[in-house]
């Protein structure tokens, strides 16, 4: 009985991947080679759903891939106009809410939210801009926290809950309030125990937490996204971007 | 003494953690008490209440950060809410809160000098058939005008404390105008458990089923599949918790259940319990009715003692039940099942991933009933008198009655009890509607219904319904009443997706600029985008239906937009003169290039 | 064949810094194949100063000022089609990072702090074009049709795109085409 571990299938986009329970569509996508658009979901860390581009058609109501347990018989659309459309749409959301301006972004070519709109051909946000003011924390020694560039994915609180153990980051506030917050009373990363070598420091997929002293390292037009897309980039597990540190 | 500094924090919260414990789900608790301390939850709090309970500081300001009746800035000794939902609005409030901000040298959103008050507006606080409504401290005002502000205002200058003002201030009303089998029968207490322990946990469950009862809340799903589901789901402990976070603009009929049907409720939830095996139920009590907390506690006390909650109930060995009420904070989202489940457990009221379901995994992850407060009073009664007789009320897919809480262009607002399948025309002929011209059914989240449409009926097949009707008489403006509801979800979006947390912004934004007569056709279409982005792309409810108010009124009012629309392809997004004000203010220029048209 | 009209362009620069138009010159001796099919109304390259009916608009920079929308929508009227050049055309870009400056603020440093002014005094000359108290981008002042990424954008991307757009193309941009950097 035991033996047919993977015998279970689900398909997408026309192609059978397997999975085994336990897995969601993310994972069973990821493992078999498929991308599915993503930015809030990490496979290193317990899936979040809350950017929403993972969602897919399957058996024709939307779900959020990242989350969604897979189970046999599910048939799955992804790489579709529509969807691709909205995802399109919900990055233009997230461009319009912050400000992301990329030519003065040391993350520029690195940013998965660059990224995945070079992917889904975003030519402008389209929205009108919000321009909030946000707060740029420059307290700590080797790290910048920009909020500015925060799209609220919680990498970082989940990997320094998950793997540092540190709980550095939380989210407060709600609604279009809803923002990032450090472990101190002042407010400031500088006053919390982050490291430099801390798993939170390397999560961040836009330029929100950046490690002082790296600029212009890589020049403009050398960087990951630059050349490959996202898609390519994310389906190499083995070389993950992660931002070299000394 | 400073407002922020508190040297004595420890010593003022003792008495708060010997009350609740150091468990990190009291969090909520703790914070609403904190804040009636501190009329704020100030740093050094956090930093308390965090090494109290053994949780990271982040997590006690993210709490703290998420309800509105918390607050990380202080808001005076004396804060007054107006209650901002369409009747009130239609009733003045806005005038009102003008008149009071004007008087006191007030702006609103922003507490006093002395630190003494502050005014801003909140979602509906359930009081649509007795407004213009406010809630002070957390306490509700009714039928307020200008002499009762006046009066309010003398009484927050003489510092006088909240419970010793004029009781009639606060007086509440029932408002029942139509009463049916579930709010026109005698009940006698005990009657519902006695008769679940003479048939069985099983067979009344089989009556559940045979009753057709559907949940109350909106969305509709069989009681008994839900016992069911639960009852067959391993787990240490089950609990069954009532939905009393009536959130929904224009809905109050479990205000009035609480207030005078508490026993009916309390006897839903414990034979709920009887069939899926919990032994601990919650209330949870939106924050808005905090002022039925003393006599639902009252409700309990007497049931305890009557031996109809706690050990053994009813002389039954082992059937062992208690209910303990949770207060919720100003949170519309919290009325979504998970999300409310997030809340008891102390957390931001943030829907959950799904599956796992909360009949599976709900409250500390254990299988979890959640019913409101009206499914489970209709429960009592099946449990009486059988599923057969629930079933023979209303139509074959809804069965029984329905609470509405009608309010707005109405002779008679109030609660009435129609059997499921009644129309909407037979409604406002009863409730004295003068020349309706449109019904919000259920709410913001629910179907704006113009007049030609006032055969259709309320129902799970056609319209169904959490309770709210609202009706609007010819003459009102549509427009205006959408953009009440598109501020309504901005203002309650949780923030944790996307296409929520923006879009709902987006939508308001829109809507703004369509009402100060900025619109063009290209803004329909954008609304159209932003909405549809919303149905197909949110994590909940909230997101999936913010956009209803919108979309209907662009497909079956086109009148209350029309007019208003520039001729122009486009306008830009922003008010461009207006854009210039500071520069103007600042050169002191006022020439013709220093402005825009 | 008739000899086809020239297609008439006008560009402009608005809170920018020239460099799309930098990148436009770049296309280098491809240049001559342009004007072989192109014609230039209002640019910086003619000096000619107002905008008349034109079929391409190109419009570099976001809207800082009341004068910048006086010549967006002089180039909206005049053009029939209307291409976004640039970051900061497309979302405000590098001046828009003075957006969560307050303007009160920016006014003081400059006119009232800086050394070097003499008399220290905010200006108030109409001729001095007066700032709004945010960059916008263009699209949300009038209605854009086409938007050309970059920072800037590359000549062969510049190339690439008017090229599909002269020769009635829908213009599309490879994946190394589409930047915002």
């Amino acid at each position: 009985m035991g033996a047919l571990v993977m015998s279970k299938a689900i398909t997408i986009d026309g192609k059978s991947v397997s999975f085994i329970d336990g897995q969601t569509i993310m994972d069973a996508a990821l493992a078999a080679g498929v991308y599915i658009p993503h930015l809030c979901h990490n496979p290193e860390f317990e899936p979040h759903g809350n950017c929403k581009l993972c969602i897919v058609s399957v058996n024709g109501r939307n779900m959020t891939a990242c989350t969604m347990p897979a189970a046999e018989d599910m048939v799955v659309a992804s790489d579709t106009p529509e969807l691709d459309s909205d995802r399109q749409a919900l990055v233009q959301m997230l461009f319009v809410e912050g400000n992301h301006i990329c030519p003065a972004c040391e993350a520029s070519g690195n940013c998965q939210l660059q990224a995945a709109a070079y992917y889904l051909k975003m030519l402008s946000p389209h929205f009108m801009h919000f321009y909030p003011p946000r707060e740029v924390d420059a307290s700590h020694p080797d790290i910048f926290l920009d909020l500015n560039r925060c799209i609220l994915c919680e990498l970082c609180v989940r990997a320094s809950r998950e793997v540092d153990g540190k709980n550095v980051f939380g989210i407060s506030g709600r609604g279009i309030g809803t923002h990032l917050v450090v472990n101190a009373a002042s407010g400031r990363l500088g006053d919390t125990n982050f490291a430099v070598t801390d798993k939170a420091a390397q999560v961040c997929p836009t330029g929100a937490i950046l490690i002082k002293r790296q600029g212009y390292k890589i020049p403009i037009g050398q960087r990951t996204f630059d050349h490959k897309k996202i898609s390519e980039v994310q389906m190499e597990p083995a070389k993950r971007t992660e931002p070299e540190h000394e | 003494m400073e407002p922020h500094e508190f040297p004595h924090i420890e010593q003022q919260l003792a008495p708060v953690f010997e009350r609740h414990g150091c468990e990190a789900n009291q969090l909520l608790k703790i914070l609403r008490e904190v804040q009636e301390i501190f009329h704020f939850i100030p740093p050094a709090a956090i930093t308390c209440v965090a090494s109290h309970l053994g949780v990271p500081r982040t997590q006690v300001e993210g709490v703290a950060g998420f309800y509105f009746f918390l607050s990380l800035k202080s808001v005076g000794e004396y804060r007054l809410l107006f209650s901002n939902n369409v009747t009130d609005q239609m009733q003045g409030n806005p005038e009102l809160m003008q008149y009071f901000c004007h008087k006191l040298w007030l702006e609103s959103g922003k507490v006093s000098e002395d630190n003494l008050l502050s005014v801003d507006s909140t979602s509906c606080t359930g009081m649509c058939d007795q407004g213009p409504a406010a809630l002070i401290n957390g306490w509700p005002l009714t039928n307020l005008d200008r002499d009762r502000l006046d009066m309010i205002a003398a009484l927050i200058h003489d510092k006088k404390p909240v419970c010793d003002w004029p009781s009639m201030l606060f007086e509440v009303k029932d408002n029942i105008r139509r009463a049916g089998t579930l709010l026109g029968e005698p009940f006698e207490p005990g009657a519902a458990i006695r008769a679940t322990l003479d048939r069985g946990s099983a067979a009344t469950l089989m009556e559940m089923e045979a009753s057709g009862l559907r949940g109350r809340g909106g969305a509709g799903f069989s009681v008994a599949r839900k016992w069911s589901l639960c009852r067959a789901s391993p787990g240490d402990h089950h609990y069954i918790v009532c939905n009393a976070d009536e959130g929904e603009p224009g809905t109050f009929k479990d205000r009035v259940l609480l207030n005078s049907y508490a026993d009916l409720v309390c006897e839903g939830m414990t034979v709920g319990a009887r069939i899926i095996g919990a032994t601990q139920g919650f209330l949870y009590l939106r924050g808005e009715y905090r002022y039925l907390l003393k006599k639902l506690e009252e409700v309990l006390a007497r049931r305890r003692v009557a031996g109809l909650l706690g050990k053994n109930i009813l002389g039954e060995t082992g059937f062992d039940f208690d209910i303990e009420i949770h207060l919720g904070a100003g949170s519309y989202i919290c009325g979504e099942e998970s999300a409310l489940i997030e809340s008891l457990e102390g957390k931001r009221g943030r829907p959950r991933n799904r599956p796992p379901f909360p009949v599976t995994h709900g409250y500390l992850d254990q299988p979890t009933v959640v019913d409101n407060v009206e499914t489970l009073a209709c429960a009592a009664r099946i449990a009486i008198q059988g599923g057969e007789w629930f079933a023979a009320i209303g139509t074959t897919q809804s069965t029984g009655s329905k609470i509405l809480s009608i309010a707005g262009d109405c002779a008679r607002p109030g609660i009435y009890e129609y059997p499921f399948g009644i129309a909407l025309h037979e409604i406002l002929d009863d409730c004295g509607a003068e020349d309706p011209y449109a019904v919000q059914v259920s709410g913001p989240s629910g179907i704006l219904v113009p007049s030609k449409e006032f055969g259709r009926r309320i129902s799970f097949e056609d319209l169904p319904t959490a309770g709210a009707f609202t009706v609007f008489k010819r003459g009102r403006d549509i427009l205006q009443i959408v953009q009440n509801f598109a501020r309504f979800f901005a203002h309650e979006s949780c923030g944790f997706c996307t296409p929520c947390r923006v879009g709902t912004q987006l939508q308001k934004k829109i809507v703004d600029k369509i009402t100060h007569g900025h619109g063009t056709v290209y803004d329909l279409e954008e609304l159209k985008h932003v909405g549809h982005i919303m149905q197909s792309m949110s994590h909940c409810g909230l997101g999936h239906t913010a956009a209803n108010p919108v979309l209907d009124m662009l497909e079956k009012f086109p009148d209350a937009y029309e007019h208003k629309l520039k001729n122009f392809a486009f306008e830009p997004v922003f008010d461009l003169d207006g854009a210039l004000e500071t520069a103007r203010k600042i050169t002191g220029r006022d020439d013709a290039w220093a402005h825009l048209s | 064949m008739n000899e086809k009209r020239k297609i008439r362009v006008a560009t402009c620069s608005l809170a920018g810094c020239f460099g799309c138009h930098m990148s436009l010159l770049d296309i280098d001796e491809k240049l001559f194949d342009l004007l072989g099919v192109i014609e230039f109304d209002r640019t910086p390259f003619t000096d000619i100063k107002h905008c008349g009916p034109c079929d391409i608009g190109i419009v570099e920079g976001g809207v800082s000022n009341a004068e910048n929308v006086h010549v967006l929508k002089e180039f909206r009227e005049n053009c029939k089609v209307l291409v976004a050049i640039g970051a900061c055309a497309i979302t405000g870009g590098v001046p828009a990072l003075r957006n969560n400056i307050d303007l009160w603020d920016c006014f003081q440093e400059v006119y009232l702090y800086e050394g070097g002014l003499e008399g220290n005094q905010i200006p108030n000359d109409p001729e001095l074009p007066l700032p709004f108290d945010k960059v916008y981008p263009i699209y949300e002042v009038v209605k854009v049709d086409y938007f050309l990424p970059g920072c800037p954008p590359s000549a062969d991307t510049i190339w690439k795109f008017l090229t599909d757009l002269i020769e009635g193309r829908e213009p599309k941009l490879d994946y190394e085409m589409l930047h915002y950097d």
